[in-house]
């Protein structure tokens, strides 16, 4: 079988994979990076997405191989060094931005790739970004709340009562 | 027992840290040792009978371990429903088999035929393919009025495709139909409340293991109650008792009513794992979720509402169809009928009710709960035809609805429930005031200068929530009791596990249970942890859905902790030489009344695991208590809900401007976790209401089979919402004076979109009584072009 | 998926070289192709990944040309021909959603030819030429029907050539599951006339509205459009929308089209 080698979370990995492993098979069953989860098969769902090169991509939608050198970053490398929550992650326990917890991790990626792009995204943009990650619990109302805390915008205005 | 109708803060969740750092624990991150992976081929046709199957060239396939058919599975026991509805003419329901794996025919797309079991996925889905079924199509039984007046059948052995035709309540009827034809007007209304995928963003999963020298099962699953599946298919299905086989349901992403039931693949992995001693693991896809978990819903309606000439409700009569697809999934006969015929009374002191539905077997997936269950039907219906009336004879919708409440409690309805409390004028004042409903008129004049159309729509719904008293679901045919249950283990030094059998899928119980204990003892809430979800540590229980776990799982714990609070104030009294009747518990220290003496909590718990000093002879050591709760009543939650719209009168398109919702759910205990049950709710509904929509051909093929197809809510389909929940009418019958508030979203949205999409359109001077959901833009589009 | 053989070459000539064996098939970002895969419909014995290739992916403006390689990620074209050719940049940052538009490709879009994608109606409203591993093919004579161009077996797209009109702007109306075009519209004016391209709508996938053509090469308004009809006898009729509601909205969104283009 072919071997790939990539940068997960900053350690150097390999393995062996077949042509059709995808990469959200690679980190989930190879590297037991279970964190990313698989939640469709058309792309659409985004419960798999990861950053290539700090971009987000659906690891359900790219090939282990065609990530050869590449800089993965998953779920799992998200909290700062210390071990305490990312700024992102923080603000979706702070503002309750999930339930269930299953896109949850997708959701966070995406967010975080949105704010790189647009520190401070309007509402529209942020709800325009999520385009690709569905969640069914939250409605949604909680998780845009969380992110535009995230990028320092104030949301006490927000309706929650 | 609440001091200020709020039991604890908006503590933020503690399970969430494990979510957002990729270290929750869902079925499908468990892989076992030596395990095997099963791929079910499914049947790519509605209806067809199998004259045989030829697995040899699949055996030989890599990697296949071994081929199940229904062969495998003749003489052991079906997957069973969990309740009898009797028709009205008082004959039980007519109740088919619904075999593991088809027996001889196959019954809807997705119906599973087939099984291999190989060392991987790829290996067993690769082998499927060669397997070659020699299938004779047959007719696919697909529309439901048809299919009751005879012609092919479902199921040849039951001799009809109607499983039930129910009427509620039957000596009733005559006295409905005479205030018709009485009535000074008739509002008559014909709907769809159209089939849906509850489309929880974890797919199911069900891993099977099998220890040979114990003769033990365990099967690890999506479950929203691993008791009710490890009853089920260790009593009815596999012949397993109870302690041989444990149920484990670890973090469970989302269920919205379809984890509830028990289904062949977790039948299957649990037999297969023996077979071939070896645990057996299944995943499946969001196509195969499609095709093979339990639908929603469903319902075509006709609905008329009797009025006097000063807009009084005289009387409603219903008649619904409703489909239970090609089997009785594990509570499907229960959502038309009790779930759904006992709340058309709504808000509203209607005299006289009649509601008739005829459940049909159809070339479909079965159709089962999904979140809110019979009684969004039965609100859709209902507050779909108040708004028509409310058009029609020219009285505000508002003021219709205020004419019509109920405003005494308890009320009696016609449709034999009792609801306890409400107060449905508050509700409808707070909403008034949280949707600026006096500011709609400049709202309409900006929309139209931007060229838009725009609609307000009003809704009012109540709901019975916390299920369910055990008498009375056994009289009305549920093969279950609706109990639930809690130990409360208090530990040597004082910190306490509670095991519960409510199992959280999202609603945060890992937060919301520490708070109602630490609210009782007084001590600080991180020291209380839940365990939940597995059977070989939880009490017997029957899990979380129809809105229950806070008021009836919640109301288990309190009574298990009152008898930890009781014993412990027998050692407390012991240890302070003081009678018992003159202990008192306040923030965690035991005192005795009128004196200074007192022993904190850690002290009293030592000594209970430490009974150097301890009255032996009087009572036992250790301090663990076990609860069982059995409501008296349901709860009944209501609220009144806003959808401000705007339709872009050249494509049709909806978009939601504002959405408001003011609910009663009694007492609170997270305010932060009911906001977002309520979010989550609205969500839905407005997915239904704009969006979701299952769609078969004639010939039983699912169209809507992906997220290509199946519209689900993104981000940008909906608004920030309003919610308020502070009027608050505590129930009066369970010790927290809750009621829940998971399904009142879903329950309160769709009726309030379609009626402003509506008022949108009339206004603009459209003149259309209905539109089905989802309202589309090509369906809104197609309405004004009349 | 069925199994296969996995490439990932580093130039056109290995990639060229790569398809040449049987039942060989080119993977752009793989977006659409890799659902199928997954889906069971394609079974390629092997797949030869285009995303190794640096030299095809670019974006570059000159001479009144917008040059694109054609394995540049949507997203890279929504940034950088942001200034030259707003119209196509905003199409291609609209397209599926951002994971997807940091993977998809122009050269993979053309090349399945998706009636419901957005690419092949910038590709034909802006009269584009897409140059291949070994010639260069018009809009006008690329596009084939459903899923249908007039790519040769293991011909490789390396380069599309969009002219950049004097104003453009594209309509996209959301068909609601897939988030794919229900209607599309692509409206490119140039000195010497309009194209009018129309996506998601026709059976016959992408297709040059030429009626509108004619009137809003006459007068770029969206008054122009009011007397012209939409003939749906070809137009897709499904569970998201009938035919008569698709030629509706090519007239609707043609006009917001020009409209928005100015």
């Amino acid at each position: 079988m072919p071997k790939v080698s990539m940068n997960v979370n900053g350690k150097a990995v390999s393995g062996e994979v077949e042509g059709r492993t995808l990469l959200v098979e690679f980190l989930r069953e190879t590297l037991g990076l279970t964190g990313t989860h698989v939640g469709c098969d058309t792309s659409q769902c985004g419960a798999c997405t990861v950053h290539i090169g700090g971009k987000s991509i659906k690891s359900c939608s790219t090939f282990a191989l065609d990530c050869e050198g590449a800089e993965v970053t998953t779920i799992e490398g998200m909290a700062n060094a210390d071990g305490s929550l990312s700024t992102m992650q923080q603000a979706f326990q702070d503002h309750h931005g999930l339930q269930c917890g299953f896109c949850t991790p997708g959701m966070v990626m995406a967010a975080t790739a949105l704010l790189k792009e647009n520190p401070k995204p309007s509402e529209a943009e942020v709800r325009h970004y999520l385009q690709g990650n569905i969640c069914r619990c939250t409605g949604y109302h909680n998780i845009v709340k969380a992110i535009l805390a995230a990028s320092g915008q104030d949301v006490s205005a927000i309706a929650a009562e | 027992m609440p001091k200020d109708g709020q039991i604890g803060p908006a503590t933020k969740r503690r399970e969430d840290v494990r979510f957002l750092t990729g270290k929750g624990r869902y079925t499908d991150d468990i892989n076992l040792r030596g395990q095997a992976h099963a791929y079910f081929l499914r049947s790519q046709v509605a209806h067809g009978k199998i004259n045989g199957i030829d697995t040899a060239a699949a055996a030989a396939m890599p990697g296949v371990i071994r081929i199940f058919t229904g062969k495998d599975f003749e003489g052991i026991g079906g997957l069973p429903c969990g309740w009898q509805v009797t028709d009205k003419h008082g004959k039980p329901m007519l109740e088919p088999g619904h075999p593991v794996l088809a027996q001889g025919k196959v019954r809807h797309v997705g119906d599973p035929i087939a099984v291999v079991v190989a060392e991987t996925e790829a290996q067993a889905r690769d082998a499927a393919e060669a397997i070659e079924v020699d299938l004779e199509e047959l007719p696919a039984v697909m529309d439901m009025k048809a299919a009751v007046q005879g012609g092919t059948l479902v199921h040849d052995d039951i001799g009809s495709n109607l499983c039930y035709d129910w009427g509620f309540v039957e000596e009733n009827k005559a006295a409905v139909d005479e205030a018709f034809a009485k009535a000074h007007h008739v509002t008559t209304l014909e709907l769809v409340n159209q089939r849906l995928v509850a489309n929880p963003m974890e797919p199911r999963v069900a891993v099977g293991d099998y220890d040979q020298t114990m003769d033990h099962h365990t099967l690890y699953t999506t479950s929203q109650n691993p008791h009710v599946i490890r009853l089920l298919m260790g009593a009815f299905v596999l012949g397993i008792p109870e302690h041989k086989l444990r149920v484990v349901a670890p973090d469970v992403g989302g269920g919205f009513g379809s984890k509830i039931f028990h289904y062949a693949e977790e039948a299957f992995v649990t037999f297969a794992a023996k077979a071939i001693n070896r645990p057996v693991k299944w995943t499946s896809s969001r196509s195969e979720a499609f095709m093979s978990d339990a639908h929603g819903r469903d319902h075509v309606s006709k609905i008329e509402l009797a009025l006097d000439a000063e807009g009084h409700f005289q009387a409603l009569r219903t008649e619904t169809y409703a489909n239970m697809g090609a089997y009785l999934s594990t509570f499907a006969p229960s959502v038309p009928t009790w779930l759904h015929g006992t709340l058309m009374a709504g808000n509203y002191k209607t005299p006289l009710i009649y509601v008739n539905v005829k459940a049909v077997f159809t070339n479909t997936v079965p159709v089962d709960a999904y979140r809110g269950a019979g009684r969004p039907e039965a609100t859709y219906q209902l507050e779909r035809v108040v708004d028509k009336a409310a058009r029609e004879m020219g009285i505000d919708p508002i003021e219709l609805r205020r004419k019509n409440f109920v405003t005494e409690f308890p009320y009696a309805t016609p449709v034999a429930v009792e609801y306890d409390t409400g107060d449905y004028v508050a509700t409808m004042d707070k909403l008034e005031e949280m949707a600026d409903i006096k500011g709609f008129p400049a709202r309409l004049e900006a929309s139209k200068k931007k060229g838009k159309l725009r609609g307000l729509g009003i809704n009012c719904y109540i709901e019975a929530c916390g299920i369910a008293p055990s008498h009375l679901v056994g009289q009305l045919g549920a093969r279950a009791g609706l109990y639930e249950s809690a130990t409360v283990r208090v530990n040597a030094t004082g910190s306490i596990s509670v095991m519960t059998g409510s199992h959280s899928h999202g609603q945060g119980h890992e937060t919301a249970f520490p708070q109602v204990v630490a609210d009782m003892i007084g001590i600080d809430a991180s020291q209380i942890e839940i365990v939940h979800g597995d059977t070989a540590n939880t009490p017997m229980g029957m899990g979380t859905y129809g809105s229950r776990s806070l008021a009836v799982g919640g109301s288990a714990i309190v009574r298990a902790t009152n008898k930890i609070i009781s014993k412990a104030k027998k050692i407390a009294a012991h240890l302070l030489e003081a009678s018992e009747g003159d202990i008192e518990l306040k923030d965690g220290k035991f005192s005795v009344a009128g004196t200074d003496k007192s022993v904190d909590w850690a002290g009293v718990t030592l000594a209970a695991y430490v009974p150097h000093n301890y009255p032996l002879e009087s009572l036992e050591p250790g301090l663990e208590e076990t609860a069982f709760y059995d409501p008296a009543n349901f709860t009944y939650p209501s609220g009144a809900y806003a959808c401000e719209v705007e339709v872009d009168p050249e494509t049709g398109k909806v978009t939601i401007e504002s959405f408001a919702a003011a609910d009663d759910f009694g007492n609170i205990v997270n305010p932060m976790i009911v906001d977002g049950q309520v979010h989550g709710g609205i969500g839905q509904g407005i997915g239904q209401a704009l969006l979701e929509n299952t769609v078969y051909d004639e010939n039983g093929q699912l169209l809507s089979a992906s997220y290509m197809d199946y519209a689900m809510p993104r981000a940008n389909d909906v608004p920030f919402y309003k919610v308020d929940h502070s009027c608050q009418t505590p129930c009066t019958h369970n010790p927290l004076g809750v009621k829940g508030c998971g399904e009142a979203g879903a329950i309160g949205t769709p009726p309030a979109v379609v009626n402003a999409v509506l008022d949108a359109l009339n206004r603009a001077g459209h003149d259309v009584a209905h539109i089905d959901m989802p309202m589309s833009p090509a369906r809104v589009w197609a309405a004004m072009q009349k | 998926m069925y199994a296969f053989e996995f490439e990932r070459p580093k130039t056109v000539e290995d990639a060229v070289a790569a398809l040449k064996s049987d039942e060989a098939q080119a993977l752009g970002g793989g977006q659409t192709l890799i659902p199928t895969l997954k889906s069971r419909l394609a079974a390629p014995a092997k797949l030869v990944s285009l995303q190794g290739i640096d030299t095809m992916k670019f974006v570059k403006a000159e001479g009144g040309v917008l040059s694109v390689g054609g394995g540049t990620p949507h997203a890279v074209v929504a940034a950088e021909a942001a200034k030259s050719y707003p119209g196509l940049a905003a199409l291609a940052g609209n397209i599926g959603d951002p994971s997807v538009r940091n993977k998809g490709t122009v050269g993979g879009s053309l090349a399945n030819n998706d009636p419901s994608a957005c690419y092949p109606s910038a590709a034909l409203a802006s009269g584009a030429t897409i140059v291949t591993d070994h010639r260069e093919i018009a809009a006008d004579d690329f596009f084939d029907g459903l899923f249908t161009t007039a790519l040769e077996e293991g011909e490789i797209i390396t380069e599309v050539r969009f002219p950049i009109p004097e104003a453009a702007n594209y309509q996209k109306f959301e068909q609601p599951a897939s988030r794919f075009a229900l209607v599309g519209v692509f409206v490119a004016k140039f000195s010497d006339g309009v194209r009018v391209a129309v996506t998601g709508a026709s059976g016959d996938g992408v297709f040059r509205w030429t009626e509108a053509e004619e009137a809003l090469s006459k007068s770029f308004t969206p008054e122009a459009l009011k007397e012209l009809t939409v003939d749906d006898s070809d137009m897709i009729e499904d569970l998201h929308g009938s035919a008569a509601y698709r030629a509706h909205l090519v007239k609707v969104m043609t006009g917001r089209a020009v409209a928005a283009a100015g």
